[in-house]
C-alpha cells in the first residue's frame, strides 16, 4: 500500500467530482436551503418533546441539541461522502462496469467508496459545527486536551461505524441487484439517532445497541460532551467500530468472489 | 363511446402497471419497513408520558400513529424522481406525442404499487398489534370509508403538488431537489412525527390554512376516531385540489412548449 500514490488519485477524484457538481449551482443553494429547514424542523419537534416535559430520558433540552448537532455533522458527512458513492455500486453492478473499477491497479474499496463528492453536504456539516459550538456555550462546556481527543476518537469511530453500514448493504447489491430500498430502510432507521437512546424503550433501546449499533453513533459522542461517559462505553465503541470495520472489508473481499458482471 | 375507449385505456395502463409493479415485490416490501418511523415517534411519546399533555390516552396515540402509518404509505408520491429521470434519458419524447398526457401513466403507476404494497402494511398493522394488543379497534363502515376518500384526496393533493414541481424539470433539469426541500415542511408539519395537536400555540394558528395538516394528520384523525372537523377537513382537502390543478395544467402547457427533447 503507497500512501503517497492514494493521496495524489485522491485529489484527483477530488476535482473531477467537483467540477462535475458545480455545474448545477442552482441545486446547491435549494440543498443548503434543505439543510437549514430540516434542522429547524428537527429542533422544532424536539421543542414539541419538551414542551411540558424538563426532561426526556433524562436528557435536559439543552443537552438533547448536542445530540442533533451531532447527528447533522453525521449525517452532513453521510451526503458528502457515502450517499454519491455507495449509491454508485448499485449502478456498476447492474451495468457491469464494476469490471472497470476491479481491472485498475488501485483498491476496489477506495475506489467506490470515495470517487464522488457532493459539496453541497458540507454546509450541513458546517452548520452542525455551528450548532455544536453554541451548545458547548450553553452548556458551559470547558475544551482540554482529554475532552478534545475523546470526542475525536468517538466521533471518528461513529464515522466509521456508519460508512460501514452503508457499505455492508451495498456490498449486498452483487447478490440482490436491487438495493435502493434497504438503502431506504437503513435511513429511517437511522432517524432515531437524532433522539437519545435512553427515551426509547427497553426493548427498542437492545435492538438499536446489538443489531444495529445507531445507539453508538450520537449518543456516546454527546455523552462525551457532557462529561457524561463512562471509559468502558469509549472502550466499547471503539472495539464495535473495529469490528464493523474489519467485517465490512472481509465482506466486500469474499462477496466480490460471488461478482459475475454483466452483460458481456 | 368515448368514454369506453377512455376506460379501456385506463384499465389496459393499470393492468400493465400492476404487473410490472409486482415484479418489485421484495423492492416495496422495504419500502413499507422504511415508513417505520411514526412507530419510533410512538416509542418516545409513551415511554416519555409526553401524550398526558395534551390529553390523548396511550391507546388513541398509539392507533393515531398507526393510522399515520398506513394514510402515508397510501401518499407516498415519487413522480418527480420518475419524470426527472424520463426527461434526462429523452424518454419523455415519445410519450409526448401518444394521445395521452404522461401524467396518466405516472398516476396508473402509483396506484398499481398501492395496491402491490397493501398487504405489506397489513403484515406490518399485525406485528403492531401483536406487540400493542389493547389498541386493536375497529373502525365503523361509515368512517373506513370516509377516511379511504380523504386519503385518497391526501395522495391527489400530493401527486398534484409534485406534479407541479416534476414540470419545472423543462426549466432546470433538476427538478428532485427542490422536491426535497417541500419534502422537510411535509416531513415536520403534517403530523407523521407528532400529531398536529400538540404543536405550540403560534404554528396551531396558521398551519390550518396550509395544506400540510391534510396530508396525514386529518385522515389519520379520521380513521384512528381522534377528535377532528371532518366536513372542515374534507372541504380543505377538495379546495387545495381546486387550486393546484388549473396551476398544474397551465404549467405544463408552458413547459411543453420550452421542451428540448434532451438525449434524443
Amino acid at each position: 500500500m503507497n500512501l503517497r500514490k492514494y493521496l495524489k488519485v485522491y485529489k484527483k477524484f477530488l476535482h473531477t467530482s467537483l467540477a462535475s457538481e458545480l455545474e448545477y449551482k442552482t441545486n446547491i443553494i435549494v440543498d443548503l436551503f434543505t439543510a437549514i429547514l430540516s434542522l429547524v424542523g428537527s429542533i422544532f419537534l424536539l421543542s414539541i418533546f419538551f414542551q411540558n416535559n424538563g426532561y426526556i430520558g433524562g436528557w435536559k433540552f439543552e443537552q438533547a441539541l448536542i445530540i442533533q448537532a451531532i447527528y447533522t455533522i453525521l449525517n452532513g458527512i453521510t451526503n458528502t461522502w457515502f450517499n454519491p458513492n455507495l449509491t454508485e455500486i448499485v449502478k456498476h453492478i447492474r451495468e457491469g462496469t464494476l469490471d472497470f473499477v476491479l481491472l485498475k491497479p488501485i483498491d476496489s474499496q477506495f475506489f467506490i467508496s470515495l470517487k464522488k463528492i457532493n459539496p453541497s453536504g458540507f454546509l450541513e456539516i458546517l452548520l452542525g459545527f455551528f450548532l455544536l459550538l453554541f451548545c458547548m456555550r450553553i452548556n458551559q462546556i470547558n475544551l482540554n486536551l482529554s475532552f478534545l481527543t475523546l470526542s475525536l476518537i468517538t466521533i471518528s469511530c461513529s464515522i466509521c461505524i456508519l460508512y460501514s453500514l452503508w457499505f455492508f448493504i451495498s456490498t449486498t447489491t452483487i447478490w440482490f441487484v436491487k438495493t435502493w430500498n434497504a438503502i431506504e430502510v437503513l435511513r429511517s432507521f437511522l432517524y432515531i439517532g437524532r433522539f437519545p437512546l435512553n427515551s426509547f424503550s427497553f426493548s427498542l433501546r437492545v435492538f438499536f445497541s446489538i443489531f444495529i449499533p445507531i445507539a453508538f453513533i450520537t449518543t456516546i459522542p454527546s455523552e462525551v460532551f457532557l462529561g457524561l461517559s463512562q471509559v468502558w462505553e469509549i472502550l466499547l465503541e471503539v472495539i464495535v467500530a473495529s469490528i464493523f470495520l474489519i467485517t465490512s472489508r472481509k465482506f466486500w473481499l469474499f462477496a466480490l468472489k460471488f461478482y459475475s458482471s454483466a452483460s458481456s | 363511446m368515448i368514454s369506453n375507449f377512455i376506460n379501456r385505456k385506463i384499465f389496459t395502463l393499470f393492468k400493465v402497471q400492476y404487473s410490472n409493479m409486482l415484479e418489485y415485490r421484495v423492492e416495496i416490501a422495504l419500502w413499507a419497513i422504511s415508513g417505520i418511523i411514526p412507530f419510533f415517534m410512538l416509542n418516545i411519546w409513551t415511554n416519555n408520558n409526553l401524550n398526558e399533555s395534551i390529553n390523548i390516552s396511550d391507546i388513541m396515540l398509539s392507533r393515531y400513529f398507526l393510522c399515520a402509518f398506513f394514510v402515508r404509505q397510501f401518499s407516498v408520491v415519487w413522480v418527480v424522481f420518475s419524470f426527472e429521470e424520463d426527461s434526462l434519458m429523452g424518454k419523455v419524447s415519445p410519450y409526448l406525442i401518444q394521445p395521452l398526457n404522461p401524467f396518466f401513466r405516472y398516476f396508473a403507476q402509483h396506484l398499481a404499487e398501492q395496491i402491490t404494497r397493501f398487504p405489506f402494511a397489513l403484515i406490518i398493522a399485525f406485528f403492531f398489534f401483536i406487540f400493542n394488543p389493547e389498541s386493536i379497534w375497529f373502525p365503523n363502515l361509515g368512517i373506513l370509508l370516509l377516511s379511504i376518500i380523504s386519503t385518497f384526496l391526501s395522495f391527489l393533493i400530493q401527486f398534484l403538488i409534485q406534479s407541479i414541481v416534476a414540470c419545472l424539470c423543462f426549466w432546470t433539469e433538476k427538478a428532485s431537489s427542490i422536491e426535497r426541500l417541500l419534502f422537510i415542511p411535509t416531513l415536520f408539519l403534517s403530523g407523521l412525527l407528532a400529531p398536529v395537536v400538540s404543536f405550540p400555540a403560534y404554528v396551531k394558528s396558521w398551519i390550518y390554512l396550509t395544506p400540510f395538516p391534510y396530508l396525514i394528520d386529518f385522515p389519520a384523525n379520521l380513521l384512528s376516531g381522534n377528535e377532528t372537523n371532518i366536513s372542515g377537513g374534507l372541504s380543505m382537502q377538495i379546495l387545495w385540489i381546486f387550486l393546484l390543478f388549473p396551476l398544474f395544467k397551465k404549467i405544463w402547457s408552458e413547459g411543453t412548449k420550452k421542451y428540448t427533447a434532451m438525449g434524443s
